[in-house]
């Protein structure tokens, strides 16, 4: 009945589709770990211009779906700005700037958990705020974040799957568009579905080594 | 060593501190006693600008902490702090959380930081936990790691919040026993504590703090045994 072995036929193109899901991932990330922390460390500052800009930016992205944003991004943007982004600079920048406010609060969460005796502790020994951020806040608020980052860019992996919507070519891009003329739509999006459990899964065991490691 | 002048701290529309006036001399160990309440952490946490100062002022090592030429981390290396809840780095071991100020702050070698760490760490008895972490000790060995680590900067003032109120009842002497060396040694010392004993045995002068002011100082046999004030009176009735 269901013909899993024709899958393989398949297998370069979801493979390019799977390359550019995890390329739009990383990249996306990436830059939406730099926006994290600086935005982050923005809803803890004292400089109220900062902390606006920054609360701002958190919570109109969150407040609106990454689908919408996508679509906005790709389709409404550019007729304001008269300029078209490639799809997928799109693609990146909407994970990007989506993962950047999750990722801010997370920032913001852990760096405010940390017991205020510990910068106190710092300064009474006469380093400076900047110094007792790196050497006794930081690290101590990253290993708290690593959960729920960790869950963050597992969201965001998956939702790099939206993005067909804005002609991104990622992995359900290509699924659909191979089960779309080859009628075979439960091998294709099985195979699909599996790809984006084998990364997160992954992704989840490389998570648990890291934590193990920083215990302490 | 310290100077208080006049010294004012509020919270908001909460005067904390009302109006402080004392004198710390160099090498005298000086306890504050009082209530819970009486702004004694607020009046410790002044001298070191954990908290701002609202009005007046606080001369430490002759520097003004007022004035705003005064580099204030500067000042905090020559003044330690110990702290009730010890406050020690979790995620460093025990000589990494000793080591640490020096090498930061008076930029010297790791080498040279650890023998200072080292030897400090003997001398508050715990050389063979170098290695552990804070996690891994007792609170009587947390808070004299805690000792150590500010002891390392090496201060010319210690500060002491209440060190022994988070302890259990056993744990309690090693601590004092450590502070008690230190004055031995000729460190100026201010005490916030309960432990009257300590006061009695090591303070050369007690102030009594309530409502925000120093209601009354005077060598501990005087405090202790004949104090001017009711208040005093009453406060040493109860924890005595
Ligand atoms: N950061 C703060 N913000 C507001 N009120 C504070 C703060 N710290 C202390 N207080 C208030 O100041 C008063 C004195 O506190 P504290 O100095 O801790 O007293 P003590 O150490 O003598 O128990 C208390 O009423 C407390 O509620
Ligand atoms: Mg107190």
């Amino acid at each position: 009945m269901f013909d899993f072995g024709q899958v393989i036929d398949f297998l370069p193109q979801l493979g390019k589709g799977l390359y550019y899901t995890l390329l739009i991932s990383i990249v996306g990330l990436l830059i939406g770990f730099i926006l994290g922390a600086i935005f982050g460390l923005g809803r803890i500052s004292k400089n109220k211009f900062f902390f606006i800009i920054a609360s701002i930016y958190v919570e109109v992205i969150r407040g609106t779906p990454v689908l919408v944003q996508a679509i906005w991004l790709y389709f409404a943007l550019p007729i304001i700005l008269q300029f078209q982004m490639a799809s997928i600079t799109a693609g990146i920048v909407v994970i990007a700037i989506n993962s950047g406010a999750y990722i801010a609060e997370i920032v913001r969460g852990s760096v405010d958990s940390i017991n205020k005796g510990q910068m106190e502790a710092g300064r009474s020994l006469g380093l400076n705020k900047h110094q007792t951020m790196r050497y006794i806040i930081w690290p101590q608020a990253f290993k708290r974040m690593i959960p729920p980052l960790g869950n963050q860019f597992i969201i965001s992996i998956k939702d790099t799957s939206l993005l067909s919507v804005i002609l991104v070519p990622e992995l359900m891009f290509q699924g659909r568009y191979i089960a779309s003329n080859h009628f075979n739509a439960v091998e294709i999006y099985t195979t699909v579905a599996l790809f984006y459990l084998v990364i997160n899964f992954s992704l989840s065991l490389l998570l648990r080594y890291i934590e193990r490691r920083l215990n302490y | 060593m310290i100077t208080v002048q006049d010294l004012h701290k509020s919270f908001g529309d909460n005067e904390v501190l009302k109006g402080i006036n004392c004198e710390v001399e160099e090498k005298e160990v000086v306890c504050v006693i009082g209530p819970s309440g009486s702004g004694k952490s607020t009046f410790l946490r002044c001298l070191n600008l954990l908290e701002d100062i609202t009005s007046g002022n606080v001369i430490v090592d002759g520097y003004n902490l007022k004035d705003k030429t005064t580099d204030i981390n500067m000042i905090r290396t020559e003044v330690g702090m110990v702290f009730q809840q010890f406050n020690l780095f979790p995620h460093k071991t025990v000589i990494e959380n000793v080591m640490l100020a020096p090498r930061k702050v008076r930029k010297i070698s790791v080498q040279e930081a650890r023998e200072r760490g080292e030897a400090l760490l003997k001398k508050v008895g715990l050389a063979e936990k170098a290695d552990q972490y804070p996690a891994q000790l007792s609170g009587g060995q947390q808070q004299r790691v805690a000792i150590a680590r500010a002891l390392a900067m090496e201060p010319k003032l210690m500060l002491f919040d209440e060190p022994t109120s988070a302890l259990d009842p056993e744990l309690v002497g090693e601590v004092l026993e450590v502070m008690k060396q230190l004055a031995k040694e000729g460190m100026t010392m201010v005490v916030v504590t309960h432990e009257m004993g300590f006061a009695r045995e090591v303070a050369d002068r007690v102030m009594f703090m309530d409502e925000g002011i120093i209601m009354e100082e005077d060598t501990p046999e005087i405090i202790f045994t004949n104090p001017a004030s009711e208040r005093t009176k009453n406060f040493l009735n109860k924890v005595l």
